[in-house]
């Protein structure tokens, strides 16, 4: 049901667009409507964890460990919360290009 | 045996919602569909239908009610006029595109301004490309057949669309006429239970309703919109064959009266019709073939069928109870000619608006414009296809 595209017919899609399953917004890719991304400065970074709990995608993975990692561009809309809070510099807003 | 009473139009929808006992009622007071919510709020406190009476504070706020219920799985009726549609302007498309089988009943009235509380067809003509089934009812009767009909229409599996069905402000809806009624229970039968496939209290199935529709979609679900449009055509049919089996009482996509040996012929919706008969019948004892196309379903459009009602006629005359305000006509007069092009039928057509804000139209009128068709029929002459009925106007 969420496995549709640009290349599905008008037959094949629901009606409305209404969605019959749960769980699937992870279906949706966000990221490419982002302009300017965040880069990840592991060598700054204390894992000192105030970025991941801002971040409103979810986009900020954390490990087993609870250290952060690298970013998920696949839902990073570029807002630039996480480099705001940053207290030090680990986190860049640069241009998408 | 049906039930022989007598009833004013308002009173005649309120009297079919008592009977179809929906789920869910929203609704706001306007003039002149007021009576309906109020009637049945009486019902509801009265304890004589099991519905949820949501007492909203605006239209906007009904229709949202309305919506929000249909996709719960529910069944949602409301009622409004004029401004209180166009309220509802933002919802109603909401309502069409997520293929909710709603069913409001409108009392048409102007949509202001100036400030008129009158009936013409303004309301229904705003919203007449917004994806609702739009049934068109000469009487009282007509409102309360169409009303138990709605249902069936609306909630085909075919459809899924909403429906309005349109009756006269004042003229029918607060007009006290002869109906006759179907039993409560036989009503139950005919209309049904409404099992939709898939809603949103059903815990086994967790769904999304509405979701972001971009470029790579809109266009598709707006098409598939289009095909349940045309699929209706068919359903209304089916549904008014079963309804005629039960009381007798014929439907089509429009009612032919004396249409099908006449030389001249009008073509209205709503109460004019009735106007309009009385003047065929007067017209043809003096010897006139004139005749009626009424338009009972306007949306769907019945576009091929009313352009070979018509193919056979010497001149027609098209009568909109709302201005375009467009330079070329009225909405009734644009989708008539545009199908007798399309059908290649060249008859010739004049578009008359006519009882704007509540003039009243009178026999006198409609029998002036058959005179102004024999007229272009024995000279072939039309100076102006876009004229008025009851303008006043300095002679010059
Ligand atoms: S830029 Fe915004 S969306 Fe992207 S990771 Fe940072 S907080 Fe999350
Ligand atoms: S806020 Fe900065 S330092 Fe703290 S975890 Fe996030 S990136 Fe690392």
């Amino acid at each position: 049901m969420t496995n549709i595209n640009n290349t599905t017919p008008m037959e094949k899609l629901t009606p409305g667009g209404d969605i019959y399953t749960s769980g699937n917004a992870r279906d949706f890719k966000t990221g490419d409507w982002r302009s300017i991304k965040p880069i990840y400065i592991s060598e700054k970074c204390k894992q000192c964890g105030l970025c991941f709990p801002v971040c409103p995608d979810d986009a900020i993975p954390v490990n087993s460990e609870c250290n952060r990692e690298d970013f998920n561009y696949d839902y990073c809309k570029g807002c630039g919360v996480c480099a705001k809070v940053c207290p030090f510099g680990a986190i860049e807003m640069k241009e998408e290009g | 045996m049906s039930i022989r009473e007598r009833l004013s139009g308002n009173e005649a929808a309120a009297t079919a919602m008592k009977q179809i006992n929906p789920d869910v009622v929203a609704a706001f007071p306007i003039t002149p569909s007021t009576e309906i919510p109020q009637y049945f709020s009486t019902f509801v406190a009265n304890g004589v239908v099991d519905t949820e009476f949501v007492a909203v504070e605006s239209e906007h706020s009904a229709m949202s009610a309305c919506i929000g219920a249909e996709a719960a799985g529910a069944r949602a009726m409301t009622a409004t006029s004029a401004n209180g549609l166009s309220l509802m302007w933002e919802m109603i498309y909401i309502a069409s595109s997520l293929r909710l089988p709603i069913v409001l009943s409108l009392v048409n009235r102007a949509v202001s301004g100036p400030l008129n509380i009158h009936c013409d067809h303004s309301d229904a003509m705003g919203v007449r490309d917004s994806g609702w089934i739009m049934l068109f009812s000469e009487t009282n009767q007509e409102a309360y057949d169409n009303t138990l009909m709605a249902h069936r229409i609306a909630e085909h599996k075919d459809v899924m669309l909403p429906l309005m069905i349109c009756q006269d402000g004042f003229i029918t809806s607060h007009a006290i006429e002869n109906i006759e009624l179907v039993e409560d229970d036989k009503v139950k039968e005919f209309v049904g239970e409404y099992k939709p496939e898939h809603y949103l209290l059903n815990k086994n199935e967790p769904i999304a309703v509405g979701p972001l529709d971009l470029q790579a979609y809109l266009f598709e679900h707006k098409a598939q919109q289009a095909e349940a449009m045309k699929n209706a055509k068919q359903v209304i049919l089916d549904v008014s064959k079963d309804f005629e089996k039960m009381t007798g009482r014929k439907y089509g996509l429009f009612e032919e009266y004396k249409l099908d040996d006449c030389e001249v012929a009008i073509v209205c919706m709503n109460s004019t019709a009735g106007t309009t008969k009385f003047v065929v019948d007067n017209l043809r004892n003096q010897g006139i073939k004139a005749g009626l196309l009424k338009v009972r379903v306007f949306r769907p459009f019945p576009a091929e069928e009313i352009a070979k009602a018509l193919s056979h006629v010497k001149a027609v005359a098209i009568l909109d109870k709302a201005d375009s305000l467009n330079a070329a006509g009225g909405a009734l007069f644009e989708d008539t000619v545009s199908a007798m092009y399309v059908n290649n039928v060249h008859v010739p057509a004049i578009n008359y608006i006519y009882g704007i804000g509540g003039r009243d139209t009178k026999a006198d009128d409609i029998e002036s414009v058959y005179k102004d068709l024999l007229e272009i029929t024995q000279t072939g002459n039309i100076e102006n296809p876009y004229r008025y009925l009851g303008l006043r106007k300095e002679e010059n």
